[in-house]
């Protein structure tokens, strides 16, 4: 594993999503979409609210919060080998010394960063709003210290699954366009997970959000090994399934 | 990608506006931000709103943001071309070429092939596209691999660059056995110039050698990238957008791409598809550069008076091996020699004239024009001549029959071709 090969495809792809406006616009516009619901709710709890009217609308902000990195990611992972393929830029980059395994991190990591940056983002805003425009009440549940770390772990980790959910879609889809479709709508059973958290029907406490992280980020490399495996040289070049002696990496 | 209305500065973070749009929206931002902390005065809420407020600031700032100027690849005193297509031939190109190749090391072992192919075949299904191949491929040889379309010289290609597994047969590829264990290795030995130049149209030329400079993890790529670029004479457009350049200088960026790795094979596939004549003659001046660094090439092509020109042998493909050797080893191995006699008038007796040593037999092809079998010219053409004057006839041409590696190429293809049709 070539750390040095691993940031090469970063860079690459951190200047590409910059310079591709449907990616830059998706992540400037979903962010904000999810940041009106919460705020609107922040400032609309009274003072006199009582604790399960503020827990049930804290839920809400939380799942919505969630949803963040669940859904930006796709866009871009999605695009990732099918969409290189489509351009024409794949062979090429697969006739370099460069294993699937480093590749496809390499594509994750630029995809993670700004997603989770943006989720992160997002939350701060979240967080200082409460802190100092939010009733007593609200700012007493949103800085409930379970409840910070679950947002704060479970942040990057879903990404991260949702990021390797796209990528998979796309080193088997033969467009952009169904691999975006199909990649969004996988991440949604991810939802599930979150809405059990959020309206906490799993009751947040640290060593809950400590080992749902760590079964998390399990997954997450479980995820990796996987998707490298499934990241087939000759079906993307030659659009024919390998049958014979592999060329993996 | 429309024009930017802010530039990401060269040192730090940040975008700067450069456009007026740029400006509107910085006003608009500012004034915003200071009237509702104004107007908010004593207001909790003011604090967020001027967060949200900067976050969209940024946001189309980096949704309308161009690239990062990137630092000129090129070392200082190199000079910098202007916008005209110049040849690839130059002094300059010469000795970049030089500075590229010159720390290379033939990986494979003295008196080893570069390229040893052994019974290779693929099969897509049912569809044989490579049937059972073998040739070798000498060390700073330029190889040509011609073939109808369809004929698997791509896939050949493709194999031999551990993109796609043979179903059978071996190789070695610069001194490694072709095995999945040793793809890297491979990959790392060898240049592919795919016959699409795949380059990323939204990055700089730069910026694509970047890309490939760090995947070949390279030493000091930002020279090698100087030096690449001065080798295909792109250094002056360093930092143009890839979306910008004519299909003729992408195609030289690509080659610039092959040749920073400092490959032993490199594999062309298709250099000049598409290349008007002035483009592919730069391209041709380049193999020939390559070919005196002693870089094996590869050379895939349609173009047979490129093949001709440019490689020591040739290979005819059309699924399996037609023939393999030197393109005038090959006219001879197919067509018998023939001298052309032109005279001013008909010959009153051609069968007494030619009637000479080393003359097999001729055949009129016009009334003055005649076509002679001959086993040796050297020794057929004084006698013919001699013959002539000595009958009284106005000689006005005589001279070897020409078979070009075209007619070789359709004498093997072109029954193959037709049945295709």
């Amino acid at each position: 594993m070539s750390r040095k090969r691993i940031i090469s495809v970063v860079r690459k792809e951190v200047r590409e999503f910059r310079r591709n406006r449907f990616v830059i616009g998706t992540m400037a516009v979903l962010p904000f979409i999810f940041l009106i619901t919460p705020m609107i709710t922040i400032f609309r709890i009274p003072a006199s609210a009582s604790g399960p009217e503020v827990k049930a609308a804290v839920g809400v902000i939380s799942l919505l919060l969630l949803i963040i990195p669940i859904a930006i990611p796709p866009v871009i992972a999605a695009y990732s080998v099918v969409g290189e393929r489509d351009q024409g830029t794949l062979e090429p980059v697969l006739t370099a010394p460069v294993r699937a395994s480093e590749l496809l991190l390499g594509k994750a990591i630029a995809a993670f960063l700004p997603s989770v940056a943006i989720a992160y983002a997002i939350y701060g805003v979240v967080l200082i709003s409460v802190r100092f425009g939010a009733a007593h009440v609200v700012s007493s549940v949103v800085f409930h210290p379970p409840q910070l770390l679950a947002q704060v772990l479970f942040t990057p980790l879903l990404a991260l699954w949702s990021i390797w959910v796209g990528i998979g879609i796309s080193t088997r889809a033969s467009d952009v366009r169904v691999a975006q479709q199909l990649a969004t709508v996988s991440s949604l059973p991810l939802l599930g997970f979150t809405s059990l958290l959020s309206f906490q029907l799993i009751k947040p406490s640290v060593p809950i959000a400590i080992g749902l992280a760590l079964a998390l980020l399990a997954a997450d490399i479980a995820a990796w090994r996987i998707v490298s495996r499934l990241f087939d040289r000759e079906r993307l070049v030659t659009g024919h399934r390998r049958t014979d002696a592999s060329v993996r990496d | 990608m429309g024009r930017s209305w802010f530039r990401r500065r060269q040192v730090g973070l940040g975008w700067r506006p450069i456009r007026w749009q740029g400006w509107l929206v910085t006003v608009l931002a500012v004034a915003l931000a200071v009237g509702t902390l104004t107007i908010l005065h004593g207001s909790s809420a003011r604090v967020p709103i001027v967060i949200l407020i900067v976050a969209v600031y940024a946001a189309v700032a980096l949704a309308t943001g161009g690239a990062r100027p990137v630092e000129a690849a090129v070392p200082e005193d190199q000079p910098i071309e202007g916008e005209a297509e110049i040849g690839v031939g130059g002094v300059e190109q010469r000795l970049a070429l030089r500075a590229l190749t010159s720390g290379r090391v033939s990986p494979s072992s003295p008196g080893e092939p570069a390229l040893v192919v052994e019974h290779l075949t693929k099969r897509f299904g049912e569809r044989v596209a490579v049937d059972d191949v073998s040739f070798s491929v000498d060390v700073g040889e330029v190889f040509g691999f011609l073939g109808p379309n369809g004929a698997g010289k791509t896939t050949t290609v493709r194999m031999l660059a551990t993109l796609i597994a043979p179903t059978s047969g071996t190789a070695r590829v610069a001194g490694l056995l072709l095995d999945p264990a040793n793809g890297v290795e491979i990959r790392k030995r060898i240049a592919v110039m795919t016959e699409n130049p795949g380059l990323y149209l939204r990055l700089t030329v730069a910026e694509n050698l970047e890309f490939f400079a760090g995947l070949y993890e390279l030493a000091q790529p930002q020279a090698r990238i100087g030096q690449a670029l001065a080798a295909v004479n792109l250094t002056g457009r360093a930092n143009d957008p890839c979306g910008c350049l004519s299909k003729g200088l992408r195609q030289r960026v690509a080659l610039a791409r092959t040749l920073l790795s400092d490959p032993a094979i490199v594999f062309l596939d298709e250099p000049t598809s598409g290349l008007d004549p002035v483009a592919s003659r730069e391209v041709h001046e380049l193999i020939d550069g390559l070919r005196e660094r002693g870089v094996t090439v590869f050379l895939t092509t349609h173009r047979l008076e490129e093949a001709e020109r440019l490689c020591d042998r040739v290979a005819i493909l059309n699924t399996s091996l037609r023939t393999i050797g030197r393109p005038d080893e090959l006219r001879d191995r197919l067509f018998t020699k023939a001298l052309v006699v032109r005279t001013a008038a008909p010959l009153a007796s051609p069968d007494a004239v030619f009637a000479v040593a080393g003359v097999d037999g001729w055949r009129a092809d016009d009334t003055s024009r005649y076509v002679l079998t001959v086993s040796d010219t050297r020794v057929a053409a004084p006698a013919v001549t001699r013959a002539l004057v000595a009958a009284g006839a106005d000689l006005l041409s005589l001279a070897e029959a020409q078979h070009s590696l075209e007619d070789v190429y359709l004498e093997l293809i072109g029954d193959d071709v037709e049945a295709a049709r």
